[in-house]
């Protein structure tokens, strides 16, 4: 008890003397993880709208690729996104693993499914009459998408929330295609595991604290957007 | 059909159907050979549940994809530019279906999305408001309405749109009574002000009689019969169709004497004096089924009428139905009669009691029995 309080107190002490190690590696870490969030957003609410209104072949096994995908282990996406990534790799002409957008492409495909699965299920319960009265007052599909937004609001900023929670809080894939290097790839999961391996638990605390509440932050900020009135 | 066989054809129809073949989940679900919609004047669409109501409207919509069929909007083929033609109509359903956002966006939102400026949006959206007596409820959000609140306002904003189509499907059937006859007289005075081209799809035949200039009567997907709502009503093609359109007097019956003006016939002891105009212009038809609505049947004593188009027999039943008592009369044939309440009681009759039903020539209407095929008479 004693040991988390410490890491509490230390949590406070590196932000009030503006640590910048620390400052540097939260900045890091909410820009990847930002990243990945917006890309997911941008592709999975389109792709949630799509699986949710359209018909076609095929559907049930990619509804149940999005749920499976929605609890996949970060591990198991990391060494998939490491092995495509790796020099030896498909893509490792890119140059890519070991560098932030590796990291930015394991945390992608970590939220994404959670983005998909939020908003498919927000936008399948919707009325379908609603769809149909919203067509009838003269729609086109940009605008559909812009209605089916604001009517599911709630349901997509739980996606949001989701899926950022996915991309910030995972460690494996972080550590696996970014390699955790200091000043580079390290951001607070794998700084946290870092210091605890190294037996720094005050510091490693104190790195977990500063997730949370930054964790807390972000969804309180999102939640404030979710619960305004329509 | 006879009544589609009388329509004035594609002159005034502001929406023309042909040929239409509509199947969900692999059924067929409609087949209309032709339906006109003439401008500017209400048709009622009605039949029973199931027969393809509201698949007309989503049709209409281009919500639903035909499998084969014309539909002419003012003499142009609908369906090549979707979002255009939906923008030329306007649709209110039984469930308001309003967005989540104040009473007044949302009957800005089809003037928003036709690209309408704030202030010609805001403008046209108080005006249908206060049309529909619901001006004072524009900043509420439109989860906050009642029942019947949030029904004015889906209705508005379809009239705020301007609609050369306006679609209706039971827009007032989830209303409670009182609620749903000051929302009918009210929008009757906006119908007959504004006068789009308008189809109401009800179940109701006291609104499609009260509403609706033409009617057609949909069954099983088809089109049973079509032309103003009076003949509709008041000429039924079969004993379906008479049935639904409260048709409760069907009698079977066979031709007794043709007259001058038209011929008798004999159902059971009872003789009917049919003053109609002969179909086709043919011979009055040897068998087949004598209608007549319960409303145009008086009631009385025995004795108090005598000769044909009259019957005499025993109170079964007097069962009250809204501003009426619908009695039941054994005789041979059993009559069905709707009496005011105050005529009701002013008779002092009760069940068990011998009474006489009689009616006017006029209100009979003769369905031909033609080896299972009808065609109407009257």
């Amino acid at each position: 008890m004693e040991l988390i309080w410490e890491g509490i107190v230390e949590a406070a002490r590196l932000w009030a003397r503006g640590d910048r190690e620390v400052i540097e590696i939260t900045l890091r870490t909410l820009a990847i993880s930002g990243a990945a969030t917006g890309l997911a957003l941008i592709v999975g609410i389109p792709l949630g709208a799509l699986l949710a209104l359209r018909r076609f072949r095929g559907r049930g096994f990619l509804v149940a690729a999005v749920n499976t995908g929605m609890g996949m282990p970060p591990v198991a996406i990391g060494l998939l996104v490491a092995l495509l990534l790796w020099r030896t790799g498909p893509f490792g002409s890119l140059g890519l693993i070991y560098t932030p957008t590796a990291m930015v492409i394991a945390q992608l495909a970590l939220a994404l499914p959670m983005v998909v699965g939020f908003s498919l299920a927000s936008i399948q319960a919707l009325d379908p009459r609603l769809l149909g009265q919203i067509w009838a007052l003269g729609a086109n599909r940009l605008q559909m998408l812009w209605l089916l937004g604001r009517e599911t609001r709630l349901g997509l900023m739980a996606a949001v929330m989701a899926g950022f929670g996915a991309a910030i809080s995972e460690v494996g894939a972080s550590m696996q295609v970014g390699g955790n290097l200091a000043g580079e790839t390290r951001v607070l999961t794998t700084a946290t595991v870092l210091e605890t391996s190294k037996g720094n638990f005050e510091l490693a605390i104190a790195l977990a604290v500063v997730l949370v509440v930054l964790a807390y932050i972000v969804n309180l900020i999102l939640t404030a957007v979710q619960q305004r009135p329509g | 059909m006879s009544a589609a066989d009388r329509s004035d054809g594609a002159a005034g129809a502001h929406v023309q159907v042909r040929d239409l073949a509509v199947a969900r989940g692999g059924q067929p679900v409609l087949e209309i050979e032709r339906l006109e919609l003439p401008a500017q004047a209400v048709t009622a669409v009605i039949g029973p549940n199931g027969s393809g109501k509201s698949t007309l409207v989503g049709t209409l919509q281009l919500l639903l994809r035909p499998q084969r069929g014309e539909l002419l909007l003012g003499g142009e083929p609908m369906g090549a530019d979707a979002v255009g033609t939906r923008r030329r109509m306007a649709a209110a359903f039984q469930q308001p279906l309003l967005l989540s956002m104040s009473v007044r966006s949302n009957v800005e939102l089809p003037l928003r999305l036709r690209g309408l400026g704030r202030r010609e949006r805001r403008e046209r959206a108080e005006r249908w408001l206060e049309r529909f007596g619901v001006g004072h409820l524009g900043g509420r959000h439109a989860r906050q309405l009642s029942g019947g609140e949030a029904q004015r306002v889906s209705l508005a904003r379809a009239f705020a749109a301007g609609p050369e189509l306006l679609l209706l499907d039971e827009p007032f059937a989830g209303l409670d009574a009182p609620t749903r006859a000051e929302l009918i007289d009210d929008f009757a005075a906006i119908l007959s002000e504004t006068r789009p081209t308008t189809m109401l799809v009800t179940h109701d035949r006291d609104e499609a009689l009260r509403l609706g200039d033409y009617a057609a009567l949909l069954m099983e997907g088809r089109v049973r019969q079509w032309g103003t709502a009076r003949e509709v009503f008041d000429r039924p093609v079969d004993a379906e169709a008479a049935v639904f359109v409260g048709m409760e007097n069907v009698w079977p019956a066979e031709l007794a004497e043709t007259t001058a003006g038209g011929a008798v016939y004999r159902a059971g002891e009872m003789l009917a004096e049919w003053v109609g105009e002969q179909v086709d212009g043919g011979a009055p038809p040897a068998a087949g089924l004598v209608c007549v609505r319960p409303e145009q049947i008086r009631l009385g004593r025995p004795g108090a009428a005598s000769g044909r188009n009259c019957v005499e027999g025993i109170v079964r039943e007097a069962r009250p139905a809204g501003a009426v008592v619908r009695v039941r009369l054994e005789a041979e044939p059993t009559v069905a009669v709707d009496v005011s309440r105050g005529a009701w009681e002013e008779l002092g009759l009760a069940v068990g009691d011998c009474a006489a039903a009689w009616w006017r020539a006029a209100a009979v209407h003769v369905i031909a029995d033609r080896g299972g095929g009808a065609r109407t008479g009257g």
